[in-house]
Formats: structure tokens, C-alpha cells, sequence
């Protein structure tokens, strides 16, 4: 196995404005092997796996194939050398048929044949037992189904090396055995597959070798057996990972904090995103969390808090009052506040001021006819500047140019801005460098203890769920499945509360 | 001297969010500066400004400058509309010119029967205005709650606007006789400032001070960048972009009164012609994105003079009315190429290989 | 079939026609949506409105009138299901007519090399808008606007007044009959009037046709439709994103410009006034046909019952006596309308469920 080398990489470099992605990374792929990338979010893995694919351009370094250097400038490219990939994202065509998407893209000739098309994809449907048919349109397929299609399609294409980004996240535990099937198989045939996932089980359960990035850095290349878990997360957190252990002290009064009325008590709550009815309590001072594989509806049960989500039914009472939640102002006005998920999508207003972003919340609570004061309003801006140390050059600077850390405590002085009674922090970690990531898990921490705010954190982190909270609600396939106290909060307590505890 | 007023009453306003965007104003400077320097070396003549009387004996001021400031007030007040449904819903209202026949005509029908008095044509043109008001309320909820892309939304005004307008009178052309009617297009006896510059100049404070004292050009803009996160921040991005249509229907209402007035009666097919394409054309002259987002009215407002400026001076070299929209059509795509992010980086990354080789040379 | 009904059990329980619905695809969808509105409205107008619609050549006539238009929505369609648009054929067809007109009677030109410059005009404009659209990423509407309104000026510097052509060549092309056997009826004299066609209506179906073919069956068509419907994943599954928006608006262009010849064998005459409206017209069909405007979803023949049922709607209007001229335009526009909001709405159910 040790001989032919499939692919390598050499000093690749690729620099975002501002942000250096990715420094003299090396990476090699043996034929005939599962290869797994690591590393934590914002390490570089995405980007490496898009200069491979030809959706970025590298700045440096080379990329050889066989031997033979290769110039992928796009996905055709990457294509044509015999690289198929899987993303983590559909990233088929919704509109086209099951068929098609199997089929656009590849192949000589000018003309579609329908018949032949349909039947190959019937016969690779049925042999990967896919629950579809060639001729569905792609859109009214499940996530499920809709990324096992994508996995056909890479592997009907004879690639010599196969990316597959992170594609079990949408993925049952059947369909899951059936793609680790299906990549043994290949891997029996020849095929190098670059596996990129964060369950650290089922890296162990198929790969070979591990290579692990950090801050865009080549950490360094392992075979799995000398490569115990312990020590593959100390690689992938770096040195760090001590002085992330003992930001929470044990606090003795932890268990005085759930007297009295709920600060948000929820009963029966149930929204239009798919998630079962759900009950739901925080107290003052409290910081908890959801926890669950992605999808597993964690953020769809504090977004139909927030009235994110439309709320079909149950309901919601503040210090014992009922009350209605039918929109977000609705929330923010009986004193909620919520930091989404996706910072991107839902939370910063990418051309506006660090100023601006900063007293949105504030001032659609103050409503359209009492604009804040320029005055005023850079006041606030430069107060949680200094407050929460947010590097940006002014407060006039937009804050599509901040990196993603500073971006998020911008979000983050918006919600405090705000005063609320119960902060939502949904993924406040993601995608952000290591030493914002404690600053704000101390935040989260310092607000309940200190300021008597309730705090919900979600995290896809299981270590920083331990450190930060002191009672976690867990998930599984849309339900809440169970509640874990603060005695209880050990990695393999919670990872068999969400496995359904059947290990 | 409106150019001062505009971007000094509203630079006040918007210092809050120009201090990046004051280099927006390049655009429209640039392009000032070569229409003015063009005149002067084709005719200096151009800028001459003479105190007459017209045919009643009054004071007029008359010359391409007053042409200019005369005739752009429309194109002006438009402009304030589009460039609040520009940033909200990322696209542009086509309709403005059939909907201010829909206006026009709105305000002849109700003074055609009555005398012209000043209850009757405050009544008239209060009609017109919330015809007009409801007309974009349409179209606003064609893009906002049924997500239709807004030029295809307004495209169905568009088509059926003019022959609307011809419907509402029967197909006659009322004229209005009364000279107090023609005040508004024309001049006031002993004003020698034509009165269309003073219904622009209002209308450009009046949104000044909406734009101050309300919090609409933050939500436009946030909900032009981010409707998801806008929601999430408590602002209902549907009822924010239906606002900003019914800004615009009001601004074509004033426009549609500018527009009979100046003729004291109307012609359905030609009143307004192509001037949705002027209106977006401001925008985009004024350096603002037509995808939505940030937006500077006071640049706006200085690209609709710009266009003024333009089409005045083509007239004035003898370019027939008609062969207009050619020459319009060729700076529209100059300017769209020139601001498009492809040629912006592409431009930026040979300014960058030009500067390093000369620094180059130099070491 | 059996195999079908097995596996969407298990993605959906409960067979029903809402699931029948919602397996078919949203081309198939509103394809099929459109010719019921065509056949319905078609019938309901021999029903109420007499026999005039059951004459064979009133339904010809149909075509007759509207080759240019059905031509032009085609290419319309075209650029539409890759989620562009062109509002450009019209005022183009009004060039198109004019550069002919004049190169016909005042430089003494033939048939064929007029032609030749109606195409020239159109690959021209494909050039442009293509390469601002596809390579230079600006918003397909306002490169169209701007080349709307440019062919709209370039017309009147071209000529600025209406005349008729007087080319006896042309003129021999544009009286030109094909007699379509067996459709003729006999008239109060019991003379036989034979059913006919205008060529333009030949070569209207050919596009058609041509269309149909290319969307179905060449990689190239396909492209089309999946970058409409999304052009990131498109490019990712190897798609080549720029050439297929830019072939999309070259053959756009093209076949416009063939459309505008049409349109000129048609009406025999050069005027800057010709075809206005037609982009407005030319969209409606395509919308009434079945093509979404976020794009992805469209078909040829949808686009040809979309101008049919336009022009049927508008003969029932002015059968109904309702024959003001802006009535047609109104008319235009609240089917436009219609559709639209029958297309987001079908579509929003389709996914909530």
C-alpha cells in the first residue's frame, strides 16, 4: 500500500483579503487508501478540498497526480484528471432528474440518451439501494437521498481519487454502513479517498492514515494506529487545549439555581421546521445547552423560542406570564436575544458599519420613528468595541471586512445591546479562531454569573458543551431524547445519550 | 445650487454611513466634470443664463442651465423613489413612466368637470396620489410577499399602465385651460425660477428629514443586504419593501402633476417615455449598486441632474429625440461595465501589476 | 412502473394525486397546467362566443399573425431557463425591420442579403449582451434594457420614418401561400376557400421544432436547465457555467433576429414603431407556457401553447366587443399576472409539502 502514490500536494498556499487560508500545506494520497483530513472548523480543510476541486485557484505550490503535474483551474478540470468530490452541501441541481444529476457534466458526445441514462441509473439506485427513481425530479427527494445520489455520482465516475466532504452529516446510521461498504469497495479497487468528517468514531472505523491542519498549517501525516483519539484532538486544538480545560471552576451553588420560576418555560413547543413538540426550562443565572448531531433539530428548537421558525404549537411563558411569540420582535421585546447559527446568512449585514450592525437589534426595538443619534449610537459602538475588544480598524469600517471572530462578538454586542433577560447563542464558536472561541464561551459564563442572564449554548463542540454548561438537552432525529445534569456531563454519557444508548 | 442643497442637507444625514462612501461620489462628479468641460470647449455659450419675460410679461430666467434645472426635476424626484426600492428589493421599478400617465390622468379626470381651484386641485392631485400610492402597493406586493424579481412585477404595469391611463379618460385628452393649473410645470407670475425646481427641492427635503428622523434608509439597506438576518433582528423585510414602493408611487404622483401641468393636458403614449430608464440610470450614475444594499439618495439625486445634463446637451448638438435612447444605452452599459466587480478586480489587479513594475523599474 | 411505486413509498406514504403531483416535475407541472388553460379557453370560446373559432383558418390565422411572436418567445424562453432574460427582441425586431427595409428599396438589395444583415445584427447582439451577461457577470435585465433601448435609437438613425417595401422580390416571399390540404371550407357562394399559411409560420414551427429537440436531447439543452436551476452546483458537476449562459444568449439573439425577419415578411414594411411591446408579449408567453423566471424550469412546446393562449384570450376579449385598443394590453398584463402568482404559488406548496 505504501507504494504508488496517487496524489500529491506541495506548498500549497491560498490567501483570502486579509486571512491566510492555507501555508505551505503538504498532503499525500496512496492509492488504495481512506485518508482522513481533520481538523477543526476554520482549519483549512474546505479550502484545501476546493483548491483540489478547482473552485479556488492555489497561490502556491504544485499538485501532482501520478506523478504528473496537474493545473486544475475549475471542476471540470478536476474532472477530467480523475477527481470526483462529494460536498458537505448538495451541490447537485434541484430542478433536473435523479438521472441527470447523476449524468450532466461528464461523459463525450453532444447528444443526451435518455434510455441509456435512465436505465444505468436505475441499476446504480438499486444496487446502492437507493430509495429513488431515474426519473424523480432531484428537489422532491429527501437531504438523505438527495446526498446518496450525489455519492453515486462520484462513484460512477471511475475517479482515481474521490473527496467526500463531510457527507454523512445528513446521513442515517444504514445509509452511513452503506457508504463505509461502498468505500471499501472502492478502496479495494485502487481508489485513493480523501474522507473529511468530524465524527471522530467513524474515522477510526474506516481510515488508514490521518492528516491534521491547524490555522491553515500542516500539522502533520499519521497512520491510525499510532495515532491514538486523545491525541488526535490534542493535534487538532494545539497547545491550547489546557488552558481551554479550566475556564469553568466547579461552582458550589450550581445546584441553588433551578428554585423559583423559569426565566422561559416552554411547554409542548412545536414549529413549522420539522421538530417534535419539544418542553423546555431555563433559570436565571443558568447557562444550558442543546446538543445532538447536526440536524438533529437542536437549532430549530431555540429558533421556535425565538419565533425564527412559525410556531404551530404550545406554548411559551417569561417569569410565569404567558406569552405569545408569533415573529422575532416578538421575542426581543419580551427580552430574548439570539445569535444564529449561520453568521453569513442570518446575522451580520455584510455592507453595513460595525456601528450599524451593532445597534440594529437595539433600535428596531426602539422602533422606526426614534432613530438613534449618531452621538449616541457611536457610544454604544465604541462602548462593546472596547467592551468585548473587537479589532476593526473604525466603527465606520463594514463589517464584511472584520474576520469571522470579530464579526461574531459584533453580533454578540448587538444581542447585549439589546439587555436581554435570556441570551440564544447558537454555534457563537463556529468558524472562528481559538482564542475568541474561549473569550466568548467566558462571556457566555460571566454573563449568568455575574449579570443573572440565562444562556442557552449550542455547540457542535462536545468539550466546549461540557466546559461552558451546566445542563444539556439532547437530540436525536428531531426529538429531545433526554436531559443530562451537571454530574452527568461526561464525553461518553453524552455521546451515548445521542447514540440512543445502545452501546 | 441644487447640487449644494442636496448633498448638504443630506450629507448631514448620511455622514452616519458615507464616511466609506464618499468616494461614491467619484462617479458622478467624473462624469460631471466632462459634460461641463465638453460645453465649454464645444460653446461656452451653453452656461449663459438670461433674465427675459415670456408671453404673459413676467420675469423668466432662461438658458440651457435653467433647462437643465428645470427639466430634471422629475427625473429628480423619481430618482428619490427608485433609489429606496433599489436598496430594498435589490431590482428597479419599470413602471414609473406608465404609472405617471396613470397619474396624470387621474388629475385631469377629476379637474376636467371642475373648476380649477386650489380645494379642487389639492383634491385632484390628493386622488392621484393615492391611485398611485396603490399602484405601487401592487407592485410592492408582487415582489415582496409573492417574491416575484421586481423588474418582472412591475413589467405587468408596464404593459398595461399607459392603456390604463387612455381607460380612466375614455380615450379623450381633457385640456385643462385655467393658466393657475400650469403654475406647477411652469413658472409662478414674478418667480423667474421655474416651479418644477421648487417642487424637486421639496421633495428632496422632505425625504431628508424622513431619512432622519425614521429609521427607513437603515432597515432598506439592511434588508436589501440581508433580508434572513434583517428578520432575525425584528424587521419584517416584506413590509419594509412595500413601503419603499409606496414612496415611489407617491413620488410618481408629484411627477405625474409636473408632467399635465407643464402641457395642461396629456398624451398617453409619449407623457414620461423611457423614463424609467433615466430614473434607474440616476441610480446607477450616482454610484449606487442597482443588486440593492447601501445606498446615497444625495448621489442619486446628483445622477439625475447628470442625466439632465446629458440629454440637454445632446439636444442642443442636434441629436433628434428619438436616436436618444442609443447614445443613453451606450453610458449605461459604459457605466455598468465599469462598476460590475469582475472588471473592478480585473482593473485593480492591472493597476497592481503596473504599479509593482514600475516600483520595479525604479529600484 | 411497479418498481416506481415501491421506492417513492418509501420517501412518501400516502399515494394520492397531490403525490402524483408532486413527483412530476416542475417542467412537466406547468407545461401541463398551460395547454389546460389553452384547450379550456379554446372551448369555452367555440361554446360562448359561436362557430367563428371552429373554422380551421380563424386557428391558422392564429399562427399566421403570431410566427414572429412565437419565434421571439422561443428565444425568449431560452435565456429564461437559464435565469436570464432579454427584453431586447422587441425594439431589436423594430431594427431588424428597419435595416431591411431600407437596404431592400434604398440600396437596392435582395431578399438574401437582407437576410444576412438581420442575422448580422442578431449575432451581434448575442456578442454583447452574451459577453457582458456570461463573462462579466452583470445582471442580465440591465444589459438587456440598455440594448432595448439601443436598437430602439439605432432604428430612428437608421430611418426614422414608416415605409412600405416595394421590392417586388420581397414582396413576391412575403404574399407568399402554403395551402394546408384538407382544412379549406366553402363559403356562402359554395366556392372552396383553401386553409393556408404564411411562411413565416413554416419557419416558426421549425424553431420550434429545432428547439424542442435541442433542449431534450443535447448536453448543451440540458446545461440550459441546470444552470437556471443553480448555477454554483452546475459549475461543481463539471458545467462549463459562462459558455452555456453565453451560447444561451447568442441563440437568444439569433433566433430573435430570424423572428424579426419574420415579423418584417409579415408586416412588409420598416417603422420604429414595429413591434412594440413584443419583449412584454414574448415574456407573457413564456411565463403562460410554463417557464419560471427564477429559471430551471421551462419547455418549447409550453412557450408555443403560451403564445396561442395569449392571442386566443385576446380574440375573445375583442370578440366580446371590448376591441379599444388598450384593452389588449390590459388584457396582456393581468394574464401576465396571473401566471405569475399561479407560479408562486403552486411552487410554494409544492415544496412546504
Amino acid at each position: 500500500m505504501e507504494n504508488d502514490v496517487l496524489l500529491q500536494l506541495n506548498g500549497i498556499c491560498k490567501y483570502f483579503p486579509g486571512v491566510r487560508a492555507l501555508h505551505n500545506v503538504d498532503f499525500t494520497l496512496r492509492s488504495g487508501e481512506i485518508h482522513a483530513l481533520m481538523g477543526e472548523n476554520g482549519a483549512g480543510k474546505s479550502t484545501l478540498i476546493k483548491v483540489l476541486t478547482g473552485v479556488y485557484t492555489k497561490d502556491e505550490g504544485k499538485v501532482r497526480i501520478e506523478g504528473k503535474e496537474a493545473n486544475i483551474k475549475s471542476p471540470q478540470d478536476a474532472q477530467n484528471v480523475g477527481i470526483s468530490t462529494v460536498y458537505q452541501e448538495i451541490a447537485l441541481c434541484p430542478n433536473l432528474t435523479v438521472a441527470e444529476n447523476m449524468f450532466i457534466g461528464r461523459g463525450k458526445g453532444k447528444i443526451t440518451n435518455w434510455k441509456k441514462m435512465n436505465a444505468r441509473t436505475t441499476e446504480l439506485l438499486t444496487s446502492l439501494g437507493i430509495p429513488a427513481t431515474a426519473t424523480q425530479q432531484l428537489g422532491s427527494c429527501s437531504i438523505a437521498v438527495q446526498q446518496m445520489v450525489a455519492i453515486a455520482r462520484a462513484v460512477d465516475m471511475e475517479c482515481k481519487v474521490l473527496i467526500l466532504d463531510e457527507p454523512t452529516s445528513s446521513l442515517d446510521e444504514n445509509e452511513v454502513a452503506k457508504l463505509f461498504k461502498l468505500m471499501r469497495d472502492l478502496k479495494a479497487k485502487g481508489v485513493g479517498i480523501i474522507f473529511v468528517t468530524h465524527f471522530l468514531d467513524q474515522v477510526y472505523e474506516v481510515c488508514d492514515r490521518i492528516t491534521v491542519l491547524r490555522d491553515g498549517q500542516l500539522v502533520g501525516e499519521y497512520v491510525i494506529q499510532d495515532l491514538p483519539r486523545v491525541q488526535l484532538v490534542s493535534k487538532m486544538l494545539g497547545k491550547e487545549f489546557d488552558e481551554m480545560s479550566d475556564i469553568k471552576t466547579v461552582d458550589p451553588e450550581a445546584e441553588d439555581i433551578k428554585v423559583g420560576t423559569p426565566v422561559i418555560e416552554c411547554t409542548g413547543l412545536q414549529s413549522d421546521a420539522g421538530i417534535k413538540p419539544f418542553d423546555f426550562k431555563i433559570w436565571k443565572g443558568e447557562v444550558n445547552g442543546f446538543t445532538g448531531l447536526l440536524g438533529s433539530g437542536r437549532s430549530e428548537c431555540v429558533r421556535s423560542i425565538f419565533g425564527a421558525d412559525k410556531v404551530i404549537a404550545g406554548e411559551v411563558k417569561i417569569d410565569g406570564k404567558p406569552i405569545k411569540i408569533k415573529k422575532p420582535l416578538d421575542a426581543m421585546k419580551a427580552g430574548i436575544g439570539y445569535l444564529p447559527e449561520d453568521r453569513k446568512l442570518d446575522g451580520i449585514v455584510y455592507d453595513l458599519s460595525v456601528k450599524d450592525n451593532i445597534i440594529l437589534a437595539y433600535q428596531v426595538m426602539k422602533g422606526w420613528n426614534h432613530p438613534i443619534s449618531k452621538a449616541k449610537a457611536e457610544e454604544f459602538a465604541q462602548k462593546y468595541i472596547e467592551l468585548l475588544e473587537i479589532k476593526t480598524a473604525s466603527s465606520e469600517t463594514p463589517i464584511g471586512q472584520l474576520s469571522g471572530g470579530n464579526q461574531q462578538k459584533c453580533i454578540l454586542a448587538r444581542w447585549l445591546l439589546t439587555d436581554p433577560k435570556y441570551l440564544i447563542l447558537d454555534e457563537p464558536t463556529r468558524g472562528i479562531d481559538i482564542g475568541t472561541k474561549v473569550e466568548i464561551q467566558k462571556l457566555a459564563l460571566k454573563l449568568a454569573k455575574e449579570e443573572g442572564k440565562s444562556v442557552t449554548f449550542i455547540s457542535s463542540e462536545l468539550d466546549e458543551m461540557i466546559r461552558t454548561c451546566s445542563r444539556l438537552i439532547v437530540m436525536r432525529d428531531r426529538k429531545v431524547v433526554g436531559e443530562l445534569n451537571e454530574s452527568e456531563l461526561t464525553q461518553n454519557k453524552i455521546m451515548e445519550t445521542i447514540a440512543g444508548g445502545e452501546s | 445650487m441644487t447640487q449644494k442643497v442636496s448633498t448638504k442637507k443630506s450629507g448631514s444625514f448620511l455622514e452616519t454611513v458615507v464616511a466609506l462612501t464618499r468616494k461614491q461620489f467619484f462617479i458622478p462628479i467624473a462624469a460631471l466634470t466632462i459634460l461641463v468641460l465638453f460645453n465649454l470647449i464645444m460653446d461656452p455659450s451653453f452656461f449663459a443664463i438670461k433674465l427675459g419675460t415670456n408671453s404673459n410679461g413676467d420675469p423668466v430666467l432662461s438658458g440651457y442651465l435653467i433647462t437643465i434645472l428645470n427639466n430634471a426635476s422629475e427625473l429628480v424626484i423619481l430618482a428619490i423613489g427608485m433609489t429606496l426600492v433599489t436598496s430594498a428589493s435589490g431590482g428597479q421599478d419599470i413602471s414609473v413612466g406608465s404609472t405617471i400617465a396613470i397619474a396624470g390622468s387621474v388629475i385631469l379626470r377629476i379637474l376636467c368637470n371642475r373648476p380649477i381651484t386650489v380645494a379642487n386641485m389639492l383634491f385632484a392631485f390628493l386622488v392621484a396620489a393615492i391611485v398611485s400610492m396603490i399602484f405601487g402597493a401592487f407592485n410592492g406586493v408582487l415582489v415582496a410577499y409573492f417574491k416575484i424579481q421586481p423588474m418582472i412585477a412591475t413589467l405587468i404595469l408596464f404593459t398595461a399602465g399607459r392603456s390604463i391611463a387612455a381607460w380612466i379618460n375614455n380615450n379623450t385628452l381633457p385640456v385643462i385651460n385655467d393658466p393657475t393649473f400650469a403654475y406647477f410645470g411652469n413658472f409662478i407670475p414674478g418667480i423667474p425660477v421655474p416651479t418644477p425646481f421648487f417642487i424637486a427641492a421639496i421633495c428632496v427635503i422632505i425625504i431628508t428629514l424622513v431619512l432622519k428622523f425614521t429609521t427607513l434608509g437603515l432597515y432598506s439597506q439592511a434588508v436589501g443586504i440581508n433580508p434572513s438576518s434583517s428578520r432575525l433582528n425584528g424587521i419584517d423585510p416584506a413590509k419594509v419593501k412595500l413601503i419603499t414602493y409606496i414612496i415611489l408611487g407617491l413620488c410618481v404622483a408629484v411627477v405625474g402633476l409636473i408632467k399635465v401641468s407643464r402641457i395642461s393636458t396629456i398624451n398617453y403614449s409619449v407623457v414620461a417615455k423611457d423614463i424609467e430608464m433615466d430614473a434607474i440610470l440616476a441610480v446607477a450614475l450616482g454610484g449606487n449598486s442597482l443588486g440593492g444594499g447601501k445606498f446615497n439618495m444625495a448621489s442619486s439625486i446628483m445622477g439625475a441632474y447628470i442625466i439632465q445634463f446629458l440629454t440637454t446637451t445632446l439636444f442642443k448638438f442636434k441629436v433628434e429625440s428619438t436616436a436618444l435612447p442609443a447614445y443613453k444605452a451606450i453610458v449605461v452599459i459604459i457605466l455598468v461595465v465599469l462598476s460590475a466587480p469582475v472588471v473592478r478586480e480585473k482593473m485593480s489587479a492591472f493597476w497592481k501589476k503596473v504599479t509593482s513594475k514600475s516600483a520595479k523599474e525604479a529600484a | 412502473m411497479a418498481k416506481n411505486a415501491k421506492a417513492t413509498a418509501v420517501t412518501a406514504p400516502k399515494p394520492s394525486l397531490a403525490k402524483r403531483v408532486r413527483n412530476m416535475s416542475d417542467t412537466n407541472l406547468l407545461l401541463t397546467i398551460t395547454i389546460t388553460v389553452f384547450v379550456l379557453m379554446y372551448l369555452s370560446a367555440i361554446l360562448f362566443l359561436g362557430s367563428g373559432f371552429l373554422k380551421p383558418q380563424m386557428f391558422l390565422n392564429i399562427l399566421n399573425e403570431n410566427a414572429a411572436l412565437i419565434i421571439l418567445s422561443c428565444a425568449m424562453s431560452l435565456v429564461m431557463i437559464t435565469g436570464g432574460i432579454d427584453i431586447s427582441v422587441g425594439t431589436m425586431t423594430a431594427l431588424v425591420c428597419m435595416s431591411c427595409a431600407v437596404h431592400l428599396d434604398y440600396k437596392g438589395g435582395n431578399v438574401f442579403t437582407a437576410l444576412l444583415i438581420a442575422l448580422a445584427i442578431g449575432v451581434g447582439y448575442g456578442l454583447v449582451q452574451g459577453y457582458l451577461v456570461a463573462y462579466l457577470n452583470i445582471q442580465p435585465f440591465i444589459v438587456s434594457l440598455a440594448g432595448m433601448f439601443f436598437a430602439k435609437g439605432a432604428t430612428t438613425i437608421v430611418n426614422a420614418t414608416q415605409f412600405n417595401v416595394e421590392n417586388a422580390q420581397f414582396q413576391a416571399l412575403k404574399s407568399k401561400r402554403i395551402y394546408v390540404p384538407g382544412l379549406g371550407s366553402t363559403n356562402k357562394h359554395g366556392i372552396y376557400i383553401p386553409a393556408y399559411v404564411e411562411i413565416g409560420v413554416i419557419v416558426a414551427l421549425l424553431v420550434v421544432i429545432g428547439l424542442f429537440v435541442f433542449l431534450r436531447w443535447t448536453k448543451m439543452g440540458r446545461s440550459f436547465y441546470a444552470v437556471g436551476g443553480n448555477a454554483a452546483n452546475a459549475s461543481l458537476l463539471g458545467i462549463n457555467v459562462k459558455l452555456t449562459k453565453f451560447t444561451a444568449h447568442m441563440m437568444c439573439s439569433v433566433i430573435a433576429s430570424i423572428g424579426g425577419f419574420v415579423y418584417f415578411m409579415h408586416v412588409g414594411s420598416g417603422s420604429p414603431s414595429h413591434a412594440a411591446g413584443a419583449e412584454m408579449n414574448a415574456i407573457a408567453s413564456s411565463i403562460i407556457g410554463g417557464t419560471m423566471l427564477s429559471g430551471g424550469v421551462g419547455n418549447i412546446a409550453g412557450t408555443f401553447f403560451g403564445v396561442l393562449s395569449l392571442s386566443t384570450i385576446k380574440n375573445i376579449v375583442s370578440a366580446l366587443g371590448f376591441d379599444e385598443a388598450w384593452w389588449t394590453n390590459i388584457t396582456v398584463a393581468a394574464m401576465l399576472c396571473l401566471f405569475l402568482v399561479i407560479q408562486s404559488i403552486v411552487l410554494k406548496r409544492k415544496t412546504n409539502k
